[in-house]
């Protein structure tokens, strides 16, 4: 008898549970891209790109422009948007950051950060400062898994960015070019010595860190719609990479997926409000208890 | 004509002029010398060679073509190999990938794997090694898999900087057995050494610098025979002192 009213409000409660998991993990999915791209270009380069939300920003302006705009179909305009990113960081990287090489690091921090407001400004004046709506073939379908009604959209970027994760960790681990990536930002002086082409890695690396970027926006964009301003949602990208430890590519997506699960968790159970300074909070915790993050590496030093 | 031509080199780093007009050269197949003290410029030499870093003035001719300013993966393409000081290993990187990264510039994939276990007979530690990081190995180990790494793009010329340097003398011994066996196979060496004796034993010919300054050059046979080298290079004490005002002890050059 008491069983009988007891186990439906229990599986309403866990159901509950489990679908605010699985939005807080898309939602940490879109941030752990974003810190990866912020990772790569940080550990290769030694420069921290304040303006990847804005290419976030950029790439999902890109995706609506091949696929609303051009009428392409959606996987085509998709490949083609994050392409275009690819190539667009490559640029960025050519035109503004290349020529600072062996400028300050404030110098350098300056011109990331005028870059990501010349980036929206320019964006405010190519597509409009509205917002816009940019449908995927998932949006507003849902899909029914052991009896959790999960948004198609939610499970699409899960999906998605498991397999670029995987695909990334092929890369770095087993391609000749891949390892190189990797040595050159241990050693850039041995990579010199090596005869590695420091200056092609980088560029690479901008152009892998802008495409992740750019695929982030094109998921996030059915989610939370298209508009200038989105980039400053690459400011929970941050948190996410000093979470993990700043520095470290397998930090950056579990940290992305703590913030983005504590932030959805913190809606339904804490009251109003917190659910935008979660990722705050769990980062001064972290922080306060694991100063080198959860994946960085303890460096002993007396101070 | 000599493999490497290096004519009147100058390089700064900021205000601090660390090369004051360089001329050396090495003939091909043979092992060049540059000895000196701590700070006279010899690291600058090998690093103006491989392009780290980029001379001010003066011109570096190898094999007939000018490669002075030249970006290192273009010299490194041309023939020219660094050892660097200290290593420079990538030491969270696994010995044989450090390896495999040493063979970047080359294309020729059966060749670079006969090359891998010519490196190991060379220094079969490595081959038990070689699965390890290159962080957990010692420091002479470091040093040999900075020699395989280094001969793994298959050069023409190496650049050794200090490969004896902290490391126990019967180590010494065989880095430096290795380096006369290279020179056996044919290989082009220019040598940077503290250990001026050992330097001098198995090199044809060496320059000495003192600030930013070659001072003297001569074969290697007759540097060790000279007075003034013996007593501030090979530690002979009294060798210079031997004139009229021994309490006066001054270079005499
Ligand atoms: N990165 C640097 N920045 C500024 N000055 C430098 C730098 N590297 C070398 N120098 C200066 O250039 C001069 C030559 O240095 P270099 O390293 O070539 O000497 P070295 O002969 O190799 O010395 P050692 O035997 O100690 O290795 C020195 O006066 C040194 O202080
Ligand atoms: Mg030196």
């Amino acid at each position: 008898m008491i069983r009988a009213i007891w186990r439906p409000a229990c599986s309403i409660v866990l159901i509950e549970f489990l679908q605010q998991l699985v939005s807080g993990a898309a939602a940490g999915c879109v941030y752990a891209m974003v810190a990866l791209g912020f990772v790569l270009i940080f550990k290769a380069t030694g420069i921290v790109n304040f303006a990847q939300g804005e290419l976030m920003m950029v790439g999902a302006f890109f995706g609506l422009t091949c696929v609303d705009i051009f009428h392409l179909p959606y996987w085509i305009g998709a490949i083609l948007a994050v392409a275009a990113m690819a190539v667009f960081g490559m640029l960025l990287n050519r035109v503004l950051l290349r020529p600072l090489a062996g400028q300050s690091t404030l110098a350098i921090i300056m011109v990331t950060l005028g870059m990501s407001i010349l980036l929206r400004a320019s964006a405010s004046v190519i597509w409009g400062p509205e917002t816009v709506a940019f449908d995927s073939p998932f949006s507003r379908k849902s899909v029914t898994l052991a009896g959790l009604v999960l948004s198609q959209e939610h499970v699409a970027i899960i999906v998605a960015t498991s397999l670029l994760v995987a695909g990334l960790f092929g890369f770095f681990r087993f391609t000749r070019i891949g390892i190189a990536m990797q040595a050159t930002s241990e050693n850039q002086l041995a990579a010199y010595y090596m005869g590695i082409p420091v200056r092609s890695i980088h560029a690479l690396t901008w152009g892998i860190g802008a495409a992740t970027a750019g695929i982030a926006g094109i998921m996030l964009a059915p989610v939370a719609f298209v508009h200038v301003n989105m980039g400053y949602l690459g400011l929970k990208a941050f948190p996410a990479a000093v979470l993990g430890g700043f520095g470290s590519i397998p930090g950056a997506i579990v940290g992305g997926l703590i913030i983005g699960i504590a932030e959805s968790l913190a809606v339904l159970y804490l009251p109003e409000g917190f659910n935008n300074v979660a990722a705050y909070i769990l980062l001064l915790l972290v922080l306060t208890l694991r100063p080198e993050g959860l994946f960085g590496v303890h460096t002993a030093r007396r101070v | 004509m000599a493999l490497l031509d290096i004519a009147n080199l100058e390089a700064s780093y900021g205000p601090v002029q660390a090369l004051r007009g360089v001329s050396l050269s090495v003939a091909e197949g043979s092992i060049v010398a540059l000895l000196g003290a701590n700070g006279a410029g010899k690291t600058t030499v090998l690093k103006s060679i491989s392009g780290v870093v980029v001379p001010e003035r003066g011109s570096i001719v190898f094999a007939g073509a000018a490669i002075s300013g030249l970006y290192p993966d273009r010299i490194v393409t041309a023939g020219i190999s660094h050892v660097p000081e200290g290593r420079e290993t990538f030491t969270a990187r696994t010995v044989q990938e450090n390896l495999t990264l040493g063979s970047w510039p080359r294309q020729d994939r059966g060749a670079i794997a006969a090359d891998l276990d010519r490196v190991f007979e060379l220094f079969p530690i490595l081959r038990d090694r070689r699965t390890q990081r290159a962080g957990q190995l010692s420091g002479g180990q470091q040093q040999m898999l900075a020699i395989s790494r280094a001969l793994m793009a298959r050069p023409k010329l190496m650049l050794l900087d200090e490969p004896s340097l902290g490391l126990a003398p019967l180590l010494v011994r065989e880095i430096f057995a290795v380096i006369a066996n290279l020179r056996q196979d044919g290989m082009t060496i220019l040598l940077v050494e503290q250990n001026a004796n050992m330097a001098l034993e198995v090199a044809d010919y060496g320059y000495i610098m003192e600030t930013g300054r070659i001072v003297m050059e001569d074969r290697a046979d007759v540097l060790r025979g000279n007075p003034t080298v013996q007593e501030f290079y090979l530690g002979i004490a009294g060798a210079a002192e031997a004139g009229p005002r021994r309490y006066k002890r001054r270079k005499q050059w």
